[in-house]
C-alpha cells in the first residue's frame, strides 16, 4: 500500500489561497464543539498555543508534556528573536519579501504556499504576543524595537533581550493555563506518549505512561495534534534539550504517517566547542555574535601558541577570504562547513582541534568594551561560566553543532499527515524551511501553526468526518496498550551490561561522522551497515535497572534512544538517497568547482516523504513534486 | 582553555525511593572529575559508574542545560543552585570545587514542594499559582496592531526584569518559612509594569496570593535569601509591588 500525497494546495492567486481555504472550510457550531476532544501532545510554542487557542473555541482538549510543568518545553531556549513583515521600519520589508527570503534561506526545497501563509500570519503573531504581555523590546517612544538577523537585508527580527523564546512560550503557557484554570484543558505533566492508536484509518488516541507512577494508559479523543519538537538529539550532542527526542513523531511513523524529508539537519556555525568526552549537551552563542565577532584561524597547521602571540599576517580570517561580500554573516549552513574545513586542514583551535576563534578585540577597539557588554554580556557571561575564560580578553572559541531538524512529518496544506486526524505542528512537521532554516523563523512557525492555522483546519476536518464512537475498550486500543506495556517489559529484561547513555552516545558519534556536516556515498553506506549492528547490540547488551511502575530515568531514555537507533537508519537512506546537496544536507559528491553546494533541481526537486512498510523491511519512498510559480528557482550564491 | 585539572571528590546524595520513602543521605566517591564538567555531567558520571555496579542510578530533575528551562533544582552544600550567584546548577562548572571537596546534594526542601524521587520534587503548586490568575485573559485573535499601544522603555525594561524568572522554585527552597513570595511577586509585577495587566490588576493579585497560601508556602519575613539564590536575579522589589496590589485590592480601592 502506497500513501497518497495530495498536499491539498488551493487553487488561485497566491496572496488568495489562504482566505480561500479559510472560506471553504466547514465549520463546527460553537454548542457542538464542546462534543469533540482533542489531545495536544507537546507543549512548546506549538502545542501550548494550539491548546489554548482549540480550548478557548470551545473543544475538549487534553494535553500532555514530559516535563514537570507545561512551562519547560524547549522552545524556551530560543534567544535571539521571531521574525514578522510589519515593515515598522520602513526598509522594504513585506509579506512577499518574507516569504521570498524563507524559500530561498531554505534553498528552494519548501513548500510556496506554506510559506506565503506563514509570512502572511507573522504580523497577526506579534499582535497576539503583545496583547498577552510579551515584554518585547522597545524604543524611547514606546514602540516595538527590531534587529537584524541572518539571511535577510531588512530588519524585521522582534526580541525580548536574549530570551525572546522564553517569553513567547511563557505568553503561550499562560494562555494555556487560563484554560486549565477553566477547565476547559486537561493537563497531564510527567506523561508520555509512547504510541499512537488509529482506528478504522483516523488518528482516535494515544497511549501514554505516566512518569512518576508508571501507569500505561489509552487517551481517546477525535483529533490527535502532535507538537513534539525536532529529532536533533539523534546525534546525542545537540543544542536540544536533553529530553527532546524522536519517539512521539517516529510512533506516528510507524502507525503510517510519511516522514518527510528526515535528511535536513541543521547544523549552527557558533556553539561553544566539546570540552571532554563527558559532554552532555552543547550550547548555542547567538547569531547576532558574528555581527561584530570576527571568525579565524592559524594560517599554519598544527599552531600551538596562544591567540595573542599570533600576529595579524599569520591569521586567517576564512570567512572573510572565501565569502567577501558577507563575510562573518555567511549562511549557518556555510559558515559551519567552512569551519569544518579550517579543521579537516588541522588549523584548528583548543583542545583536539575542533574550534575556530570567533574574536571581539577589533570590535573593542573601535567601540570600547562597554558597548560590547551593552550588546552581548549575557552571551559572555553564560561563555565565561561554561569556559571558565573571559571572552573580553581572549577570542571565543566556536563550533558547530546540530541545532534544528527542518524534516519531520509529512502534512498537507492544513497541517495534517497522512493519517486523517492526525495535525503535526512546529519543528515536528517537514512544511515551511526547505533544506534550511533562516534564525528568527522556528518561533514564527511554531505560533503561526498554533495560533492561526490549527484552529481553523481542525474544524474542517472534524465537521467534515465520520466519527464513528470509540473508547479505551476498543480492540484497537487494547491492541496497542499491550504492546506498550510488551516493549517496556522487553527493555527491562535485557539485563545487559552497557548504559543506555553509551548507546546513545555511539550512535550520535556514527551519525556525526557519517552523516553529519558533509555526506557522502562511502559514509553512509559504512552508516547503515554500523545502525543495525548497534540496534542488534542494544537490544542485547542494554541495562535497564529499577521497574517499570516507579520513577525511572533510565526506562525512559531507553525507550527513546531504541526509537532513535531506528530512526537513524531512515535519516541515513534519505540522505543517501538525495544525490544533490541542498542547504545542510551537503554531498560530497555534489559541489561545483570552489567548493559548493550544487542543487540538482531535474532530479530532486520534491519532497522524499517516507512511509513505512513493516518490520524489517525497506520504507516506501513517495514522492510530491514541488512546484514554484512565483520565485525563480537560483543558485544561492555569497562571494 | 585552562588546564584540565581532574578533581576527586566525596559526594553525600539524597536518596528516596519515591513519596512514602524516609530517605536518607547516601556516601558515594567519584574520581579524576575534569574542572570542565558541569554539576550535572559530573552526575552523569556518577550515574554510569552506579549503572555499572547494578545500583540504580540518581534521579535528578534536568532538561536545557543552559539555564533557562527552569528544571534542575539541586541543593549543594545548603544553597540552591550551588555557590555561584546568578547560575543555575545546569550552569555551574566543578572548576568552583576543589580536590577532595566534600559535597552535599539534596533536593528542594519545602512542604508544596514533596520529594518525587531522590532529588526531584513536584513543583505543580507553582503552575496552579499561575492558573489562577498569572495570566492577561485575551483570546487568540482580534488583537490591535502591536504598536496600537506604547509601552515606555523602562516600563518594558522592568516588566522583563519581572518576567525572566525560571519558576524554578529555589526562592521557596532558601526560605526558612518555604514562602513563594519571589515566584508571585515576578509575575504580579510583570504584568503590573505593562498596559495589558492593568485591567485585571486587583484581581490578579488576590487571587494569585490566595492560590499561594492555599498551596502551603510560608509567608516571608524580609530576609532575602530568595533574592541570594535566585539564578536570574529578581529583585524582592518585586514583592513590594505584590504586596501594595494585594493591599489596595483587599480594601477596594484603585
Amino acid at each position: 500500500m502506497s500513501v497518497k500525497l495530495d498536499a491539498k494546495i488551493p487553487s488561485g492567486p497566491l496572496e488568495k489561497k489562504w482566505e480561500k481555504r479559510r472560506f471553504e472550510m466547514k465549520l463546527v457550531n460553537p454548542a457542538n464543539k464542546r462534543k469533540y476532544t482533542v489531545i495536544v501532545v507537546g507543549t512548546g510554542l506549538a502545542g501550548s498555543s494550539a491548546a489554548a487557542s482549540l480550548a478557548e473555541l470551545g473543544y475538549r482538549v487534553k494535553c500532555f508534556c514530559f516535563q514537570d510543568s507545561p512551562r519547560r518545553a524547549h522552545s524556551i531556549a530560543a534567544q535571539g528573536g521571531i521574525n514578522a513583515a510589519k515593515n515598522y521600519q520602513n526598509d522594504g520589508d513585506s509579506v512577499f519579501r518574507l516569504f521570498y527570503d524563507t524559500v530561498k534561506g531554505g534553498d528552494f526545497r519548501a513548500r510556496e504556499a506554506n510559506v506565503y501563509r506563514l509570512a502572511e500570519l507573522s504580523v497577526n503573531i506579534i499582535d497576539q504576543c503583545v496583547a498577552q504581555g510579551v515584554p518585547f523590546a522597545r524604543e524611547y517612544g514606546g514602540y516595538l524595537a527590531n534587529r537584524s538577523f541572518g539571511g535577510a537585508q531588512v530588519s524585521r527580527t522582534f526580541y525580548a533581550r536574549g530570551q525572546t523564546g522564553q517569553q513567547l512560550l511563557l505568553g503561550a503557557y499562560q494562555a494555556l493555563s487560563r484554560q486549565i484554570g477553566l477547565g476547559a484543558v486537561q493537563m497531564h505533566p510527567r506523561t508520555e506518549m509512547l504510541d499512537l492508536v488509529v482506528v478504522g484509518g483516523q488518528a482516535r488516541g494515544i497511549v501514554t505512561r505516566h512518569l512518576v507512577t508508571g501507569k500505561i494508559e489509552c487517551h481517546v479523543s477525535d483529533a490527535v495534534v502532535l507538537a513534539t519538537g525536532g529529532y536533533g538529539n539523534v546525534f546525542y550532542l545537540s543544542t536540544n534539550a536533553k529530553g527532546c527526542n524522536v519517539s512521539a513523531t517516529y510512533r506516528a511513523y510507524k502507525r503510517g504517517a510519511a516522514f518527510a524529508n528526515p535528511c535536513y539537519t541543521q547544523i549552527h556555525p557558533t556553539c561553544i566547542p566539546i570540552s571532554g568526552d563527558y559532554q552532555s549537551k552543547l550550547t548555542l552563542m547567538s547569531e547576532s555574535l558574528r555581527n561584530d565577532g570576527r571568525v579565524w584561524v592559524s594560517k599554519k597547521k598544527g599552531d600551538t601558541r596562544p591567540p595573542d602571540q599570533i600576529s595579524e599576517e599569520e591569521r586567517d580570517y576564512y570567512l572573510e577570504r572565501k565569502y567577501p561580500s558577507f563575510g562573518n554573516l555567511a549562511p549557518r549552513d556555510i559558515s559551519s562547513r567552512a569551519a569544518k574545513e579550517a579543521c579537516d586542514d588541522g588549523r584548528g583551535v583548543g583542545p583536539g582541534g575542533r574550534g575556530v576563534y570567533l574574536d571581539f578585540a577589533d570590535a573593542i577597539r573601535r567601540l570600547g568594551e562597554n558597548v560590547i557588554r551593552e550588546r552581548y554580556g549575557n552571551l559572555f557571561d553564560m561563555y565565561e561560566r561554561i569556559t571558565g575564560e573571559n571572552p573580553y580578553k581572549v577570542p571565543m572559541r566556536i563550533y558547530p553543532a546540530v541545532h534544528y531538524t527542518m524534516g519531520g512529518l509529512w502534512v498537507d496544506y492544513d497541517l495534517m499527515s497522512t493519517i486523517p486526524g492526525l495535525f503535526v505542528l512546529g519543528e515536528a512537521n517537514f512544511s515551511d524551511h526547505g533544506a534550511n532554516r533562516l534564525g528568527a523563523s522556528a518561533l514564527m512557525q511554531g505560533l503561526a501553526d498554533g495560533y492561526f492555522i490549527i484552529p481553523y483546519t481542525i474544524g474542517d476536518y472534524l465537521a467534515g468526518t465520520k466519527l464513528p464512537k470509540a473508547d479505551a475498550g476498543h480492540a484497537e486500543f487494547k491492541k496497542v496498550h499491550s504492546e506498550v506495556e510488551e516493549r517496556i517489559r522487553r527493555l527491562l529484561s535485557v539485563k545487559g551490561k552497557r548504559s543506555v547513555d553509551s548507546f546513545h552516545r555511539e550512535l550520535g558519534h556514527l551519525l556525526w561522522e557519517h552523516c553529519g556536516m558533509t555526506r557522502s556515498e562511502k559514509g553512509l553506506a559504512k552508516a547503515l551497515e554500523l545502525i543495525p549492528e548497534l540496534r542488534e547490540a542494544f537490544w542485547k547488551d542494554v541495562s535497564v535497572l529499577g521497574g517499570g511502575d516507579e520513577f525511572n530515568t533510565a526506562l525512559e531514555k531507553a525507550g527513546r534512544v531504541a526509537d532513535f537507533l531506528e530512526f537513524a537508519e531512515l535519516l541515513c537512506t534519505d540522505a543517501r538517497l538525495r544525490k544533490e546537496s541542498c542547504g545542510g544536507h551537503f554531498r560530497e559528491e555534489h559541489q561545483t568547482a570552489d567548493g559548493e553546494a550544487e542543487r540538482d533541481d531535474a532530479s530532486f526537486c520534491h519532497v522524499s516523504a517516507w512511509e513505512y512498510a513493516g518490520e524489517g523491511k525497506a520504507p516506501i519512498l513517495n514522492k510530491e513534486p514541488l512546484v514554484f510559480e512565483n520565485v525563480h528557482l537560483a543558485q544561492r550564491s555569497y562571494k | 582553555m585552562s588546564e584540565n585539572k581532574r578533581l576527586n571528590l566525596t559526594l553525600h546524595i539524597w536518596r528516596q525511593k519515591n513519596a512514602a520513602d524516609p530517605g536518607r543521605l547516601a556516601t558515594y566517591r567519584v574520581q579524576g572529575v575534569s574542572v570542565h564538567m558541569s554539576f550535572l555531567e559530573m552526575l552523569d558520571v556518577l550515574n554510569e559508574q552506579l549503572t555499572a555496579q547494578g545500583e540504580e542510578p540518581v534521579a535528578f530533575d534536568h532538561d536545557c542545560r543552559e539555564g533557562i528551562c527552569g528544571m534542575c533544582s539541586l541543593t549543594v552544600n545548603g544553597i540552591p543552585h550551588g555557590p555561584q550567584r546568578g547560575t543555575t546548577v545546569c550552569q555551574l562548572h566543578m572548576r568552583h570545587f576543589a580536590d577532595g571537596q566534600e559535597i552535599t546534594i539534596e533536593p528542594w526542601r519545602a512542604k508544596a514542594f514533596p520529594v518525587v524521587r531522590d532529588l526531584v520534587v513536584d513543583r505543580s503548586a507553582f503552575d496552579r499559582i499561575i492558573q489562577a490568575g498569572g495570566f492577561v485573559s485575551v483570546n487568540t485573535g482580534g488583537s490591535p496592531d502591536g504598536n496600537a499601544l506604547p509601552v515606555p522603555k523602562k516600563d518594558a525594561e522592568a516588566a522583563m526584569d519581572a518576567a525572566a524568572c525560571i519558576g524554578c522554585g529555589a526562592c521557596v527552597a532558601a526560605c526558612k518559612n518555604a514562602s513563594a513570595m519571589l515566584f508571585v511577586a515576578a509575575k504580579i509585577s510583570h504584568l503590573a509594569k505593562l498596559p495589558q495587566g492593568q485591567p485585571e490588576r486587583r484581581e490578579r493579585a488576590l487571587a494569585m496570593v490566595a492560590a499561594m497560601d492555599q498551596e502551603g508556602f510560608g509567608f516571608c519575613s524580609n530576609q532575602y535569601e530568595c533574592e541570594a539564590v535566585c539564578p536570574k536575579e529578581i529583585s524582592v522589589r518585586t514583592i513590594a509591588v505584590m504586596n501594595r496590589d494585594t493591599l489596595r485590592a483587599g480594601l477596594g480601592g484603585a
